[in-house]
């Protein structure tokens, strides 16, 4: 008798979830990766949809976790296509070939910058927005206990930030693996593990997330970060005293990309989503929910808020030698053996 | 068992003959159903139709073996070669059943070497839907009836069912997708087999340092790991049973009800604010740093982030569970034993120390186990509080989605995790396997539990006393962060987050969270009674029956348990994504991962509870010509009513809770509350986080009020205080109780 009420019990449930997750697949649909923030991904979502008819599932997720999945669902991939996210994953998921070659035609319209990480990824994936390394922190803490704030990274090494600075472990986070290759750009790879490890001295914690730091100084945990200038503005916005400084020797940044997923099932709408993503009217809806990385397309109009790329000394990045697997782990490795294991 | 082969082979071939085979993509709505058409529909049709139509002869078992099952069923034949034949046609079709759907994939041969046997192949297929899933496990059913007609399981059907679908379940959804990612260990970073790499992974100085006792700056993950899993369980196991003891026993009359509220607390708490709550109060500039810098002129400095904050935010998480699991044990604690203890004169310590405690065990040793294994894959509040202390959990979330993505890391310090599991798990069976636990038995006993002695009542006092107060002062905070502007930082009261969360306008729902939150609710009301309905059936078998490879089955219920979330999501995903178990992007797999991990809760409970009731009450249900499934129904199931609760509610509350298992399962139609709050508090939104993590509190609370009254409590006949001179008022202090 009770196999019975069971049996039925398993139908009736059964009934709900096919019921449940019914496409309805009009005009199509795409599904979305998104690793922006939240609001930009669902913004951009729904413009599209507007604009296309195109159904649009957004799924957001940290850069790292898309990653991981796009890897796991390799033999029968289940998104179309992966918006936003630091530039380091998508380069990785090109080189192993997870992501689909692809050449839009308004390549020529955007900035050097992110022309130049789809020509380095084999049209893999394409620069859609670009972000500043540099230094945040608490106005009030520093204010309290009379803390001049850096202005250079050398003012880091003084030994009035003792047990006040934050950056990220590179073993986990892409943030702060930008911030060592940048240091080593700067200064040469000796100089610059000499460097990190009389930062070491003055490191309070390494937490494992990018946006850690930042988040520390906001609610007075640390007196100053090592992060992207627009999560420093982000946080500000957020109603913390957060204020946020570039180095004065110059800084790298990231290239947040788009990548369309190897053997998408909806090819041809993920290449539509690409072209539209690239076109100035999509790249506003960044600063419209409030994030300010500087978009990739040279006609998109920044806003007042963001920091202004044009006015940073940026280095000259290069993307090809430190955005390969190798020369990543090398470095990590060495910064685990040489900085990591010190006392402090 | 002749019916059950009967009904399972009856089932199976309805199934073939009817029900779509595979998964429909668009739903069985777009199938036409008036002329039949979709009997020969070339996506939609049932086993007989791929077969005739399509010409996939590989799906014959489908139908043959329920044919055979129903002839052996019908047929004039001896009892032994039924039982043969009914095992045959099971296991056969269910075996070549499962050799075809991992053989043929959606993109022809799923294995290379299948590619060169026999050469490309046309056939293409997709996952398993309704018809396949049915076949299949009536097939199972099918050869449970079999098992049981050769004399397995006493030759009880039910229980050979019980244990055949329990271990193909545990089999399909614990151990093949871990077992399987556990395989990454033996791989290089180019994915080739080789063995070696293992033992380097498993090496590294990095696991099993112990500089930190010579003064270097870290010690071995693992070493942190276990240190703070020991305190941790050690630590909620004490506070859950000083709660329980106060509860039940206390002589609390008003102070019970809400102490017993209060304790739930913790664990209907989204996981990430308990950390940010004890940031706001114990944090650099936290309320009590503040209270200390002002007042005294001490600067409490950052003591919070590392081992003594992650050991205070895991106390506060696991204790509920410890008094969960406790308080079941604790009702059910016979008090004639104490009373003969103290009629031989023994006072009221000594009675509490020789009797109560030890005759508590099993029950503490399930609790220090649950706490344990909850530490170790405990994932939120370490990356929140962690600081430099590295815990498995961390490392092996970071070796997945961290800048070094090293899968074969990962999967290697899974190995670790699960050996420390399986290091604890053996040893509480030994602590507990040898004695006798019982104190429910069918004689009727109607003591008079003994007041604590006031020396063990007035430390539970404070113990508990203390950890309400922080708990509530917590509480009031997170509470607060909800109705002002920002959480910790500017406290002019507003409402505009829950305007933002839970908006109605015009009968639409446009609040932001309305979507994920129902959406958690369903899934997690869907899963709740599976889940317990589950872990009381396999701790029954557990309990009460014996066969070959049971120690395994049972372990395999805790592998799921043992392993951290993320690992669980993964190897999920990896698992499920392919034919013939197509089950990513659905809700199911959502389900599924929740009952298959807070199985071990309900399981555990249960076994705890189920130690305490006398073989002999199974024996008279035998004694009276009832089978498996009355002893079950109508005894085991009646006195485990606690347990069920328990069951019930963790389940319930752990899928309302439950982030880094489902942060890679969830879509945009299936998004979960918790993802959305993680996501919010990502974006420093706390407000928006906190609102909607309050009202999933209320709505947990609200379920497990409404649950707690429709299960109703245990009605074991013991006399109650007030009128200890009267037994046999109540029918529920009647000899018709049964115990």
């Amino acid at each position: 008798m009770s196999r019975r009420h069971l049996f039925a019990a398993v139908a009736t449930m059964a009934a709900t979830f096919t019921l449940g997750a019914l496409p309805a697949a009009a005009q199509g649909s795409l599904n979305v990766y998104c690793s922006a923030q939240v609001e930009w991904c669902q913004a951009a979502a729904n413009a599209f949809q507007k604009e296309t008819g195109i159904r649009v599932n957004v799924s957001q997720k940290g850069s790292g976790e898309v990653l991981a999945q796009i890897r796991a669902e390799a033999q029968n991939p289940r998104g179309d296509i992966w918006f936003g996210g630091t530039g380091d994953p998508h380069l990785q998921a090109a080189e192993d070939r997870l992501t689909a070659e692809y050449r839009s035609p308004l390549l020529d319209q955007l900035h050097d910058w992110a022309r130049k990480q789809a020509e380095e990824s084999q049209y893999r994936t394409v620069g859609i927005y670009a972000g500043a390394l540099g230094f945040g922190y608490n106005t009030e803490l520093l204010a309290r206990r009379n803390i001049q704030p850096p202005a250079c990274w050398k003012d880091l090494l003084d030994a009035r930030f003792r047990n006040e600075i934050q950056m990220a472990n590179p073993q986990s986070s892409g943030t702060a693996y930008v911030m060592i290759a940048t240091i080593v750009q700067l200064m040469g790879e000796d100089q610059a593990f000499q460097y990190l490890r009389d930062l070491h001295r003055n490191v309070n914690n390494y937490p494992r997330s990018g946006t850690g730091p930042i988040k520390a100084v906001a609610r007075g945990e640390t007196g100053v970060s090592i992060s992207f200038v627009h999560d420093a503005v982000t946080e500000r916005l957020g109603g913390f005293p957060v204020q946020y400084v570039i180095p004065c020797e110059g800084t790298g940044y990231e290239i947040g990309s788009m990548s369309i997923i190897a053997g998408a099932r909806n090819e041809r709408n993920a290449r539509r989503f690409y072209d539209w993503a690239l076109t100035p009217a999509a790249q506003q809806i960044g600063a419209e929910t409030k994030q300010f990385q500087t978009p990739s397309n040279r006609s998109t109009p920044v806003p007042a808020e963001a920091p202004q790329m044009s006015q940073i000394r940026l280095i000259n990045y290069d993307f090809a030698r430190y955005g390969t697997s190798a020369e990543r782990r090398r470095l990590i490795e060495r910064w685990d053996r040489e900085v990591n294991s010190l006392p402090r | 068992m002749r019916p059950a082969g009967l009904w399972s082979s009856t089932i199976a071939l309805l199934a073939a003959l009817l029900l779509p085979w595979y998964l429909v993509q668009d739903g069985i709505g777009v199938l036409s159903y008036a002329d039949g058409g979709w009997l020969t529909d070339p996506d939609g049709a049932p086993a007989l139709g791929m077969i005739l139509a399509e010409g996939r002869w590989w799906l014959w078992p489908a139908v043959l073996a329920p044919l055979a099952g129903l002839a052996a069923a019908l047929l004039p034949l001896s009892r032994s070669a039924r039982s043969w034949l009914f095992l045959l046609a099971g296991g056969v079709g269910v075996a070549l059943l499962a050799a075809q759907g991992w053989s043929i994939g959606p993109r022809g041969w799923m294995a290379p070497w299948l590619q060169t046997a026999f050469g490309e192949t046309e056939a293409r297929q997709y996952g398993i839907g309704w018809g396949g899933t049915l076949v299949s496990s009536a097939l199972c059913v099918l050869f449970a009836a079999g098992l049981a007609g050769r004399g397995a399981f006493r030759g009880d059907a039910f229980t050979a069912t019980v244990a055949v679908v329990l271990t193909v379940a545990i089999g399909v959804f614990t151990a093949l997708p871990i077992l399987q990612m556990m395989m990454g260990a033996f791989r290089d970073a180019a994915g080739a087999f080789v063995p070696s790499a293992a033992v380097t992974r498993l090496m590294d100085d990095r696991l099993w340092g112990l500089g930190c006792l010579a003064g270097a700056p870290r010690c071995g993950v693992v070493w942190n790991t276990l240190l703070l899993a020991l305190l941790t369980a050690t630590g909620t196991t004490a506070l859950g049973l000083a709660f329980a003891l106060l509860v039940t026993r206390g002589r609390l009359r008003f102070i019970a009800r809400p102490l017993r509220w209060l304790t739930v607390l913790p664990i209907v708490t989204p996981p990430f604010i308990l950390g940010l709550g004890l940031i706001l109060i114990f944090g650099r500039s936290g309320l009590m740093s503040q209270a200390a810098a002002a007042w005294f002129g001490i600067e409490l400095g950052r003591w919070i982030y590392g081992l003594p904050g992650l050991l205070l935010a895991q106390l506060f998480a696991f204790t509920p569970i410890a008094f969960l699991v406790l308080i079941g044990v604790v009702e059910g604690l016979s008090p004639t034993l104490e009373e003969a203890s103290q009629t031989l004169r023994a006072d009221e310590k000594i009675t509490f120390r020789t009797v109560t405690l030890p005759l508590l065990l099993p029950g503490l040793a399930n609790a220090f186990l649950l706490g344990f294994v909850e530490s170790i894959a405990d994932f939120g509040n370490a990356v929140v509080l962690g600081g430099s202390f590295n815990v498995l959990a961390t490392e092996i979330f970071f070796a997945v989605v961290g800048a070094q993505a090293d899968a074969g890391r990962a999967a290697s310090l899974s190995l670790v995790l699960l050996l420390l599991t399986l290091i604890v798990f053996f040893l509480q069976q030994r602590l507990t396997a040898r004695k006798s636990y019982v104190s429910i038995s069918g004689k009727g006993d109607s003591g008079l539990p003994p007041p604590l002695p006031h020396g063990v009542r007035r430390l539970c006092m404070i113990v508990a006393g203390s950890w309400a107060l922080l708990t509530i002062g917590l509480y009031v905070l997170a509470f607060v962060g909800g109705f002002v502007e920002v959480w910790g930082r500017d406290y002019t009261p507003t409402l505009r987050h829950f305007e933002k969360a839970f908006s109605i306008e015009g009968g639409q729902l446009t609040g932001l969270a309305w979507n994920s939150v129902l959406t958690t609710l369903e899934l997690a009301a869907l899963s709740a009674p599976i889940t317990a309905a589950l872990g009381i059936l396999a701790a029954w078998l557990f309990s009460r029956t014996n066969f070959a490879g049971k120690g395994a089955l049972e372990f395999a219920t805790l592998l799921s348990f043992a392993v951290p979330g993320t690992v669980i999501g993964v190897a999920y995903l990896a698992a499920f994504n392919l034919p013939p178990l197509e089950l990513a992007g659905t809700g199911a797999i959502i389900v599924a991962c929740f009952v298959f991990r807070n199985l071990p809760v309900g399981l555990r409970s249960g076994m705890a509870a189920m130690a305490q009731i006398d073989h002999s009450l199974d024996e008279a249900s035998h004694t009276l010509g009832g089978g498996g499934m009355d002893a079950f129904r109508r005894v085991v199931l009646p006195l485990l009513r606690p347990a069920i609760v328990a069951g019930l509610t963790y389940s319930f509350v752990r899928a309302m809770t439950t982030v880094s298992a489902v942060i890679f399962l969830v879509t945009a139609e299936t998004e979960l509350a918790t993802v959305f709050i993680v996501n919010r508090i990502i974006n420093g939104d706390y407000g928006l986080a906190i609102s909607t993590s309050l009202v999933l509190i209320v709505l947990m609370l609200a379920v497990l009020g409404v649950m707690n009254l429709l299960v109703g409590r245990r009605r074991i006949g013991r006399r109650a205080a007030a009128i200890p001179a009267a037994p046999n008022l109540s029918p529920a202090t009647g000899p018709g109780a049964a115990a």
